[in-house]
């Protein structure tokens, strides 16, 4: 018997079977290859229908081949077994044919899916090896870079317990692991730990901070201090919190050391191991940069007699050990006191008293200089006996500047020589300017002005009701080629004498006018009044007036924001020729205060008759009240006296010589109007008190 | 930042990855459970999804086809997957049998799948590597020699730039590509596209969104921006049956219902 269809069926089938396969997942898969399947599977089926006796594995090929091709859609499979279903057979072979092609279908589509799993799996199962490898190789890595690190590198929890070290952490410290795994972070202080450090690491380990950086001494295993940069990081989990600390050491030791022998050698003369210049100026200056109220502070100046004849008799080998021999005589005796010996240089040297408590400790010193001094020092065969003359200085630290304190001790010892040597000399402020007028003034300050060598500091005076910057007083500096910069003090006399004063005082005016316009054209009513010192010489000059009138018209200065300061000793009379030019200067617009009030003749009958408008107590007051031995409560009565005093005669009164916050708010409460003074600023160059117009809108606190 | 590169990036078969739910949904099994419990997630929401696929892979081999007729060679396949069937070299290899293709995938199974079906074959390779880490898939010796002096290359970008996130900048990133390309070279882009089903976009991109390869359908505007430099052939960008159909009852009555899109364009 045959299955072979009716032949319209077949061609029918043929399509259908077509159109089935070319649907769904045939739209992926190419034309020809698409209409070869469809042809191969057709003849399959038709084989299968056809043919005798009957084969189901054709109908079973067919199935699988459909699979093979990626027909693997169960819904493919139903409407193939509706085709086959649908067709009608010569004999009763239909159900077995379909039951074979469904069971080729099932077959290979279970193969297929069990070898694709397969594949998937191996694929997977290869990634992973191939993950694990690259890990593996990876850790090989960072543990090389970890072992092998030329930075000492160690981890820590955020305990504090050490938990690896590398190769190079365990050099640095001298320690094997043993020494040091389990060890806790905290235990590694050391004396000479940054400030700071240990908060840092506190806040490292909280989560405060992410890292830090030192330079830290550890303790070797042995004993020995390494030096370190120290980088500490935290490691934190994905949540965010603290897990890990890593830190990284490198050995600094080295570079410590060489900075710190440059230092030494930068600070300490190689002949006598002495601080050297350098090093005197620095401490020198450290005792001006933050002075307690009060603290006054001693020089002797040592310079060594006949030294130049040992020198060139002897020769420099000769003096080079009698220089190291003095200087650790010097150390020897001066050091237990506390004080520091430096050389300058040459056969100079000089003791600094950084608390002095008074003239008498800065005398004992330079006794206690002659005495080391006084017996002969053997050298080799020679019994050299050695001298030295002493320049003795003691001031409070307020009154005076590093470089003026240096040159006036040295001043002084030029005196103690002249006296005839060995022997000590204190300093005396008259012989100082006097011994600097005859030095070096008088000579060179003629060509000074053509020079340019003077220029004019600012000091601020502050209303002490509201805190604002009311006036600032010019101060005339000359800066000397040989001495330094100069204050009024130690020149403005010799200039008086010689005559210099008043083209000197012109230029002060000129430019201390033009400074107070400019101020006034940038800043306003914000802007101070301009205080400028006027020389007696110059008040008792006729064409002051004059002067003065072309001045402010030249630099457009309004007068009233101009006050002259004189002294006390301007006038002397009622018939005073000077009276009529300060009244000639008052009807310019200009203003009068005197200054220094207190420290001269103070005529208080006078101090009425003069066209004066304000009063500055001199400085002393105020500054000498806290001086031990004597009354503080009576200063203070004084203080407030002339206060009040000047108040009844209606003038503005400034405090001069305010060095503390506790003063300038006693002041204050006493009705003091203004006051000026190392707690209100120095004298500073202009810019700076341009720096404070703008940003002390408000005025300052009184109280510091 | 992104990792440096030898810090190994680990193989996660607890997440359902694009190239193993992209096999599911085209009848393989080459899947396991975590990626067909995702693509079920994925059939209930959109039962079009297995058509969607078939009519991506079907754009493919149209395309594929057109370049190898047109005389192309030279394939790199960037985002090449699971290939369930119809492998690029296979498709080439039936007009060009000297045909090369550089397979590239991100995902280290696939890669490892694609070399285990690749054993033996000199003139294909497969290259692990991100498309988003366009500089390193560039500089791959494999994927340079494929570049060197000689024939123009037919770069694929088929159903993988809108795993490229907007900030990812998928058009500079192309761009990159683009100037590597000598004239003649051509550029094949499939993307699944924000106006065909606009009321499934979002839920599915949600989906997607759970999973290590969040999805950024685009519009038709921004897609086609996805060619600056190429010229488009004809018909230019359009939904994946239209492209160059078999036959042109095949591109059915509602194309737009494949949502994706897909070009191909050459370097002039």
């Amino acid at each position: 018997m045959s299955g072979t269809p009716v032949r319209g069926d077949a061609e029918r089938f043929h399509e259908e079977w077509a159109r089935l396969l070319s649907a769904d997942h045939g739209i992926a898969v190419h034309p020809d290859l698409l209409n070869r399947l469809v042809a191969r599977t057709a003849a399959l089926l038709h084989r299968a229908q056809g043919d005798t006796p009957f084969e189901p594995r054709l109908a079973t090929q067919a199935g699988a081949e459909l699979v093979d091709a990626h027909f693997t859609d169960p819904v493919l499979l139903a409407r193939a077994v509706e085709l086959l279903q649908a067709q009608r057979l010569a004999d009763d072979r239909g159900p077995a044919l379909t039951g074979a092609f469904a069971a080729g279908w099932a077959a290979a589509l279970r193969e297929r899916t069990l070898r694709e799993q397969e594949a998937i799996r191996t694929a997977a199962d290869a990634a992973r090896k191939e993950a694990e490898r690259a890990l593996r190789a990876s850790e090989a890595r960072f543990r090389a870079l970890f072992e092998s690190a030329a930075i000492g590198i160690g981890i820590g929890d955020t305990d504090g317990n050490i938990m690896a070290v590398n190769k190079a952490l365990q050099e640095l410290f001298g320690a094997g692991p043993a020494d040091m795994i389990g060890r806790r972070v905290g235990d590694l202080v050391h004396p000479e730990d940054t400030p700071g450090v240990w908060e840092a690491y506190e806040e490292l380990i909280s989560g405060k901070r992410d890292y830090f950086q030192f330079d830290k001494p550890y303790y070797r295993q042995d004993g020995e201090v390494v030096w370190t940069h120290l980088t500490v990081s935290l490691i934190r989990d994905d949540d965010g919190a603290p897990q890990y600390q890593v830190a990284m050491l490198e050995d600094v030791t080295d570079r410590y050391r060489l900075q710190e022998r440059l230092r030494h050698q930068a600070t300490h003369d190689p002949l006598t191991g002495l601080p050297n210049r350098a090093a005197f100026f620095e401490r020198l200056e450290t005792l001006f940069e933050d002075p307690e109220p009060g603290a006054r502070f001693g020089l002797c100046y040592v310079d060594l007699d006949g030294f130049k004849v040992v020198n060139d008799s002897l020769g420099h080998d000769m003096g080079d050990q009698l220089l190291s021999a003095v200087a650790a005589r010097l150390k020897a005796a001066l050091t237990p006191l506390g004080h520091l010996v430096a050389r300058l240089g040459g056969d100079e040297f000089v003791v600094l008293l950084e608390q002095c408590r008074g003239e008498q400790e800065a005398v004992a010193a330079a006794k206690t200089v002659l005495r080391a001094l006084d017996g002969p020092v053997l050298i080799g065969d020679h019994k050299l006996a050695v001298g030295a003359s002493v320049g003795v200085l003691e001031r409070r630290v307020s009154t005076t500047t590093p470089g003026a304190a240096v040159r006036a001790a040295d001043l002084t010892l030029y005196r103690a020589k002249e006296a005839g040597r060995g022997r000590w000399t204190l300093f005396d402020p008259k012989e100082n300017a006097r011994a600097v007028s005859r030095y070096a003034v008088s000579v060179r300050m003629p060509a000074a002005l053509d020079r340019g060598e003077f220029f004019i500091d600012y000091q601020p005076l502050y209303r002490l009701a509201d805190g604002r910057l009311a006036a600032v007083e010019a101060l005339v500096r000359w800066r000397h080629p040989q001495l330094g910069v100069l204050g009024p003090d130690e020149f403005v006399t010799t200039a008086e004498e010689t005559g210099l004063i008043m083209p000197l005082g012109r230029w002060v005016l000129e430019q201390a006018c033009g400074q107070a316009a400019d101020w006034i054209k940038r800043f306003g009513d914000a802007a101070p009044q301009l205080n400028v010192n006027l020389a007696v010489r110059q008040a008792r000059n006729a064409g002051l007036v004059g002067d003065l009138g072309r001045i402010l018209d030249g630099s457009g200065l309004d007068p009233a924001r101009l006050q002259l300061e004189i002294t006390e000793s301007t006038v002397v009379g009622p018939e005073d020729e000077a009276l009529r030019t300060l009244h000639g200067l008052v009807d310019l617009g200009v203003s009068l205060a005197v200054d220094d009030f207190g420290t001269g003749w103070s005529n208080l009958a006078y101090l009425r008759d003069l066209p004066v408008s304000g009063l500055k107590i001199a400085g002393s007051f105020v500054g000498d009240l806290h001086e031990p031995g004597k009354d503080e409560s009576t200063g203070w009565r004084i203080v407030s006296g002339l206060v009040s005093m000047a108040h009844t005669l209606g003038l503005n009164v400034t405090a001069e010589g305010v060095e503390t916050a506790r003063d300038a708010e006693r002041l204050r409460t006493i009705g003091c109007d203004w006051a000026q003074g190392w707690h209100f600023g120095r004298p500073v160059r202009p810019a700076e008190i341009a720096r404070r117009i703008v940003e002390e809108p408000k005025g300052r606190p009184i109280e510091g | 930042m992104r990792r440096p590169s030898w810090v190994p990036e680990g193989t996660d078969l607890d997440k359902p990855n694009a190239a193993r739910v992209y096999d599911y949904y085209l009848g393989g099994s080459h899947n396991f459970e975590v990626d067909r419990e995702m693509a079920r997630k994925a059939l209930a929401l959109w039962p079009e999804l297995p058509q969607i696929m078939r009519s991506n892979r079907a754009f493919l081999r149209r395309a594929v086809t057109f370049l190898a007729e047109q005389g192309v060679t030279r394939f790199l396949d960037i985002g090449s997957g699971i290939p369930t069937f119809g492998a690029v070299h296979e498709i080439a290899r039936a007009i060009r049998p000297e045909a090369k293709v550089v397979y590239v995938d991100r995902d280290p199974v696939a890669v490892a799948h694609s070399r285990l079906l690749l054993e033996g074959d000199p003139a294909s390779s497969v290259v692990q590597a991100d498309l988003r880490d366009v500089d390193d898939l560039m500089a791959r010796p494999e994927v340079t020699e494929l570049l060197a002096e000689g024939e123009p290359v037919a770069v694929l970008l088929v159903a993988v730039a809108h795993f490229v996130s907007d900030d990812e900048d998928p058009c500079k990133l192309i761009g990159v590509i683009r100037d590597a390309l000598r004239p003649g070279s051509a550029l094949v882009l499939s993307h699944a596209s924000l106006e065909g089903r606009p009321d499934q976009a979002e839920d599915h991109q949600k989906l997607y969104r759970m999973t290590p390869t969040p999805l950024t359908m685009r519009t038709h505007e921004q897609i086609t921006a996805m060619f600056a430099g190429f010229d488009l052939v004809e018909p230019g960008v359009v939904y994946l049956p239209q492209w160059r159909p078999d036959q042109p009852e095949s591109v059915g009555e509602h194309p737009e219902r494949m949502t994706g899109v897909a070009g191909v364009g050459f370097r002039p």
